[in-house]
């Protein structure tokens, strides 16, 4: 099944139960208003003036790149709602992207996701920017070429230069495709932090380790971790430079999977450098659980972690003043005026709410303290990307951002 | 290929349960001139009509009373969305009839596949509004009447209580602390005494439940279904190999009989809503404020209840969550401060689901920390947004809900 939890299940309920709210609006009508009311909060929280609004304009920057050029995307894999972000009521969970990122950045208020709303087929979909619909629950390559292919084969450039950082075993094939002219051996490499600490931690020694192990949040089930052969392990440690030992020593402190997720990042950027880096925070799906609470703790840590990158982009040399940093939701979570969903809980309606998310760029060029408005899509990240670096993603059906670029 | 009507006939029925079968066999004629979409999800209602509530009964009776009276011609036309959506061979051909809540799953991802999904929505939006409009639902016996406790094992934080909720009714920081949860109690039974209807009155607990009226009353807790819950974690657990879908097909068709809920003494209809609210809410296996907070949501959309009084008690930690699922679990330990947010949310997501429901301009609606002096009250009679700093004890607010001061 592709995307599953019963969708056609809650979309019948949504039909068969509360028939009021927006439901006199159209979709493009909810997702402006959606846009619109971002914008006024961030005029509102972070002083972001008028002038600061673009609606399309030239390019500015292109001529000005930095050389070695490198970026860091970041998604925020679960979604984020705006009642609990970019509302008045959820300021206090996002200081750093409100303070920091937003003054410093453009955000673009209206970015729709029109494909399915799984997390591994919506995460493909962001790196092929073509709307990707395999069965999201299925270990398989995407269909399209992704975003590392394109930028390692039209740029001549080594394996060691393009990585990913996820979440949980389902996306251990997301680093390259199954299109013919790219696939095996010319994408990314993938690192699954989970993997490497299941296969890290002394034997017998799971307590201790359990809160970094949950596989996913679409099933309460802890799924053990694929093989990682000690032989892989071993050469992750020397990549990493950090020794079996210590890896699972230092995870043992940590508080949940992205901060294991982030704690690998970093040692990736210092010991390689990577010019394309991908990493898939999750945390914020136990919302799936059902618990308010776990899902803020969630998105305020999302939003610290960010800010830990963006130290680590300004402290080492191979990414200070040369690094563009993406941060995206992969798509949204369902509004609590759609009936047919359970509020925070999940993404199962397909509603505008759970479709239309938001985007941060942040970087040397980027312009600073700007609000667009206009509607984008989620696809349109990777002509971006290529924009950005030099290369074009033919198969690709997204449009690069001009604001950005 | 687009979604045609089907030949039926009364052996395809032989498989369902008596009510259901009957309600099939008389209807088969109406039946055989249904597009599949619509078919397969009135079948999916109809295998289960056995074990539906009145009001779910009702509705399935209404929506077949409309469609019957309807001539070819404007049954064509009812029908027309759902005729319109294109179906796949495989679709097609996979087993239905005698198992339509696969089959919508298998639709749903098709739907969601194929960009068809909104058109679904439509069309059921569209089809739901003209049943209810041509058979509505029979008016209410008397204003419905929901109160959402949070239990005094949780503590204040700063956490704004209520913050959503106030803005609805009126909010009262001096509740008597002496006030007693059985008065709730108490007013359930007499609202069930007076208002005699199966169903209709519910009473939800997060804890032990004890003490919860059973008589003319439904009422559910969180700690008698303890072996449920652990069955169902078995078989989470047995299944985690297959993958999160699988693991839901496999606990959607878990039978009562088979996780210990059975017997002479066993209400089969209310059984069979519990095991549901276990197998299908994400997370109510393991943390009690998401089980009230989604068992308020199935019995509110379900039963419609007339009366609803749902208690939310301390859930466990992530990391005691996470012992439980792997079967480790020594002690559980309480996350008193997480509990009292999700609470909130819950009480207020109980509200919205309240308002989903016919009279809701007349409902009532009732939130409490008990022993902790907060209370918001929402009724016709109350205003909106404000504040009244009486010191009133629960009683008293549910007095004022109902009767001018």
């Amino acid at each position: 099944m592709l995307g599953g939890e019963g969708k056609i299940t809650q979309r019948w309920e949504n039909s068969a139960r509360n028939l009021g709210g927006l439901r006199s609006a159209s979709p493009r009508e909810v997702a402006n208003a959606i846009s619109w009311s971002r914008r006024d909060f961030l005029r509102a929280a972070s002083g972001i003036a008028a002038g600061g609004l673009l609606s399309g304009f030239s390019p500015l920057r292109a001529a000005n790149l930095p050389k070695g050029q490198k970026a860091v995307v970041v998604t925020f894999g679960g979604g984020t709602r705006d009642e609990e972000t970019f509302m008045p009521d959820g300021r206090e969970n996002i200081p750093h992207l409100l303070n920091e990122f937003i003054p410093q950045g453009t955000i673009f208020t209206q970015v729709v996701n029109r494909g399915i709303l799984g997390h591994y087929v919506a995460t493909a979909s962001l790196v092929t920017g073509v709307y990707e619909t395999f069965n999201n629950f299925a270990a398989v390559t995407p269909d399209n070429p992704t975003v590392f292919e394109y930028y390692r084969k039209q740029l001549r450039r080594p394996a060691s230069d393009a990585w990913v950082i996820a979440p949980s075993n389902g996306f251990g094939l997301i680093g390259e495709s199954s299109h013919s002219g790219h696939g095996t051996g010319t994408g990314a490499g993938v690192i699954l932090p989970k993997r490497l600490l299941a296969a890290a931690m002394p034997a017998n020694a799971v307590g201790g380790y359990d809160h970094l192990l949950r596989d996913n949040y679409e099933s309460p089930v802890y799924a053990p971790a694929m093989g990682v052969s000690d032989e892989q392990l071993h050469q992750m440690a020397e990549l990493l430079k950090v020794s079996v030992a210590d890896f699972a020593s230092h995870a043992r402190s940590l508080r949940s999977p992205d901060e294991l997720s982030v704690y690998v990042a970093k040692q990736l950027m210092e010991q390689l450098a990577p010019s394309l880096l991908w990493i898939t925070l999750h945390d914020i799906d136990v919302a799936h659980a059902g618990t308010y609470s776990l899902y803020i703790d969630a998105i305020q840590r999302s939003d610290r972690l960010c800010a830990e990158l963006w130290q680590v982009i300004e402290k080492e040399p191979e990414y200070a003043g040369k690094t563009t940093m993406f941060i995206l939701p992969d798509f949204g979570r369902d509004s609590d005026t759609s009936s047919g969903g359970n509020g925070f809980q999940h993404h199962r309606t397909g509603d505008v709410y759970s479709r239309t998310t938001w985007m941060i760029v942040r970087g040397p060029g980027v312009r600073e303290n700007a609000i667009v408005d206009r509607p984008v899509e989620s696809t349109d990240l990777v002509p971006t990307l290529g924009s950005l670096f030099g290369f074009s993603p033919d198969a690709c059906r997204g449009k690069a951002l001009p604001e950005v670029l | 290929m687009t979604a045609s009507a089907t030949v039926l006939n009364v052996d395809d029925f032989r498989g369902y349960p008596p009510a259901g079968r009957a309600l099939a066999t008389e209807n088969l004629v109406l039946l055989h001139q249904l597009p599949r979409p619509l078919l397969t999800l009135l079948l999916r209602e109809i295998i289960a009509y056995d074990w539906k509530f009145p009001a779910e009964r009702d509705e399935i009776d209404r929506q077949l009373r409309y469609l019957r009276g309807l001539n070819p011609g404007e049954l064509a036309a009812a029908m027309s969305g759902f005729a319109s959506l294109k179906m796949s061979p495989d679709l097609e051909q996979s087993e239905w009839i005698g198992n339509p809540a696969r089959f919508s799953e298998r639709l749903s991802a098709h739907l969601w596949a194929t960009h068809q999904i909104d058109a679904f929505s439509n069309a059921a939006e569209s089809y739901v509004a003209a049943f209810n409009t041509a058979v509505p639902e029979k008016p209410i016996a008397a204003p419905r009447l929901a109160i959402a406790v949070i239990g005094n094992e949780m503590s204040p934080t700063a956490y704004p209580l209520f913050r959503k909720l106030r803005a609805k009714g009126t909010y009262f920081p001096n509740v008597d602390r002496e006030s007693d949860y059985k008065t709730l109690l108490a007013t359930v039974a007499d609202r069930a005494a007076r208002y005699p209807i199966p169903y209709a009155h519910w009473c939800i607990h997060g804890g032990d439940g004890a003490g919860l009226p059973t008589k003319s009353v439904a009422s559910v807790a969180y700690g008698p279904l303890t072996p449920v819950r652990r069955a169902l974690i078995r078989t989470m657990q047995d299944g985690s190999a297959l993958g999160p879908e699988a693991v839901r097909t496999r606990l959607a068709e878990t039978d009562p009989a088979a996780v210990g809920l059975a017997g002479p003494d066993v209400d089969a209809v209310l059984a069979r809503f519990s095991v549901r609210v276990l197998t299908e809410g994400a997370g109510t296996q393991i943390y009690s404020t998401t089980f009230v907070q989604w068992t308020a949501r199935e019995a509110l959309r379900r039963a419609r209840p007339l009366t609803l009084l749902a208690k939310f008690a301390p859930r466990q930690t992530e990391e005691s969550a996470d012992e439980e699922l792997q079967g480790s679990q020594g002690k559980p330990a309480f996350d008193l401060a997480g509990s009292l947010v999700d609470a909130d949310m819950g009480a207020y997501y109980t509200w919205i689901n309240q308002q989903r429901l016919s009279g809701a301009d007349e409902s009532i609606f009732l939130a409490w920390f008990e022993g902790h002096g907060e209370a918001v009250a929402i009724s016709p009679l109350l205003a909106a947004g404000k504040e009244c700093k009486d010191k009133v004890d629960v009683a008293e607010i549910l007095r004022r809900t109902q009767s001018a001061t």
